[in-house]
């Protein structure tokens, strides 16, 4: 199958392509990748400060059963595979944006398969915290309200940057995948060229830009990470 | 003023109940610098976090400035606890605020306005001596400069009571001198009672006026320092005035001699060499088997442990106790 990709005629394909297609294609996988990321976050956020605030010995004590539900939802969606998990949210899809094909009906699954993982990735920063400074908070009078809105996540910062890029790569990753369900952008490209019409160059080309996103993305927040984290200096 | 009445905690751990604190009876007066010591494990922790509730008692009442501390509502307790502040063996600093900002936030969490705040930040770091680290960061400071800083932010909200625990544990001794001599001007001129939890004997000599030692979860001598000191009644306390005693015992127990314990209360005012003089005046041969000055907080007071033969034990209690400046007494082991 790799014989052929730098033809001439190959070569001219991928050119079209590049020239017509893949700069709104970039443009749809930044935009839902951080359109999805940012969705997520603000619900996974919350959920992954109640992860560690509300258990039994935490700042919040939540009933157990709350934090029973909130773990069982949270593994089972973790659990259903990403392109198994898009099907069955289709009908969501439709629900909250009126269709379940297209760029923007991409959005739902991808929130709903990344809140879960945000949620994860939040509660093993907030975690991360020392528990003396939580107890000299409370020491000073915080209020459980305040020890979360100005202890636990101020001090958690510098890992909260570092696990969302975690998430945002990953989510990349998976906007790629929706492509098959007909989701736009890159990874649509690389699925229609390489697979149904057999250009390979073209899905190449679709990768490697992918992966340029990813390097982007990473090194961008390896660096707010590293710059933002007043424990290094 | 502190009241401690039949204070006792336990903790569950697996269907094991584990006796923390058994009984505690402690009263600490406005403006003391009061010393709880005891060994890893005694239950002083446990004890100071009783104070301000950090740890809720088993059984007992704590009374701070005539505040039933067990039965507030949360709200309550927290605006009690703005009186009553706690510095850490580990300082524990938000590491991601300047200094400045570490100590605005008792402040910020009292909703003082930012302005009013960082000025009384800027004085209390002046207070502490670090008026030039407010825009660094914790992790740019040593250890006792980021204590100087926890104390400013513990002053923020004016406490009338200040908890230290293990405060100066993590730091050398020179830098431990520095912060107590810190805690005392504070005590002096802001009349702040102070309550210093440690296992360092030298901690408690150095810095306060009255002192309990707890072991094994109980208090078991209680007093003013200088008196714990010269005339330690329990074990536990024996153990931390002379802490290498039990290696004098070993070899201790073999001699025949009769041991006299000598406490001097005020070193600079003795003018005789004590071994020699007794030696010339009252003809008594004693070996010096230990011998320590330590500074306690208004004097130097040192201790002697002297070896007498059994004939000349006698003439040795004679001539002692009329030698000035000086208490003495027969002891069987080390102290």
């Amino acid at each position: 199958m790799y014989s052929g990709i730098f033809s001439a005629e190959a070569l001219a394909e991928a050119l079209e392509c590049i020239k017509t297609e893949i700069p709104f294609a970039i443009w749809e996988t930044f935009y839902v990748t951080i359109a999805a990321t940012a969705l997520a976050i603000i619900i996974g956020l919350p959920l992954g400060v109640l992860l560690v605030a509300g258990e039994k010995n935490g700042v919040a004590p939540l009933p157990s059963w709350v934090m029973t539900v909130l773990n069982v939802v949270i593994n089972l969606l973790r659990s259903v595979p990403f392109l198994i998990l898009m099907i069955m949210a289709l009908p969501l899809s439709r629900l909250v944006v009126g269709t379940t094909v297209g760029t923007k009906a991409t959005i739902v699954p991808l929130v709903v398969a990344a809140f879960p993982y945000i949620a994860r990735l939040v509660e093993s920063s907030i975690r991360e915290i020392d528990p003396n400074i939580i107890e000299a908070a409370q020491s000073m009078g915080a209020t459980p309200f305040q020890i979360i809105a100005k202890v636990m996540i101020p001090e958690s910062v510098p890992s909260l940057i570092n696990n969302g890029t975690i998430a945002l790569t990953t989510i990349l990753g998976y906007n790629a995948m929706a492509g098959i369900l007909g989701g736009g952008g890159l990874g649509k490209i690389a699925i229609n060229y390489g697979y149904y019409r057999y250009q390979y160059t073209t899905m190449y080309v679709a990768v490697i830009l992918i992966v340029i996103m990813v390097i982007i993305f990473q090194t961008i927040g390896t660096k707010a990470t590293i710059k933002c984290d007043k424990r290094l200096k | 003023m502190i009241k401690i009445e039949h204070l006792s905690k336990n903790f569950k751990v697996g269907n094991m109940d584990i006796e923390a604190l058994n009984d505690i009876n402690l009263e600490i007066n406005d403006g003391d610098i009061y010393g709880i010591i005891g060994m890893s494990g005694a239950g002083k922790s446990t004890l100071v976090r009783c104070i301000n509730m950090l740890e809720r008692p088993t059984d007992g009442r704590i009374e701070v400035n005539g505040l039933d501390m067990g039965n507030l509502s949360d709200k309550e307790l927290r605006a009690a606890r703005r009186d009553i502040t706690m510095i850490f063996q580990a300082f524990n600093l938000l590491k991601q605020r300047n200094c400045l900002k570490n100590v605005c936030f008792p402040m910020e969490l009292d909703g003082v306005p930012k302005a009013e705040a960082e000025k009384k930040a800027k004085e209390l770091l002046e207070i502490v001596g670090l008026p030039e680290k407010a825009k660094s960061y914790p992790a740019q400071l040593s250890g006792g400069q980021q204590q100087r800083i926890a104390i400013a932010r513990a002053l923020a909200t004016n406490p009338k009571v200040l908890l230290c625990d293990e405060a100066t544990s993590a730091l050398d001794p020179k830098t431990t001198h520095q912060i107590l001599k810190l805690l005392k001007e504070i005590n002096q001129k802001m009349g702040i009672t102070i309550v210093i939890i440690t296992h360092q004997m030298s901690v408690v000599q150095e810095a306060c006026n009255r002192v309990a030692i707890l072991d094994g979860g109980r208090v078991v001598e209680e007093g003013n320092v200088s008196e714990v000191f010269s005339n330690p009644k329990s074990d536990a306390a024996k153990r931390l005035v002379m802490p290498d005693g039990e290696r004098y015992q070993k070899w201790l127990g073999a001699s025949s001699e009769r041991r006299l314990r000598v406490v001097f209360q005020n070193v600079q005012n003795i003018e005789k060499p004590l071994v020699a003089s007794m030696a010339v005046e009252a003809g008594v041969i004693a070996t010096v088997l230990s011998a320590d000055i330590q500074k306690l907080v208004g004097d130097k007071a040192g201790t002697m442990l002297l070896g007498v033969s059994d004939e000349q034990f006698d003439s040795a209690m004679k001539y002692l106790k009329t030698y000035e400046g000086i208490t003495v007494k027969e002891v069987e082991d080390f102290v």
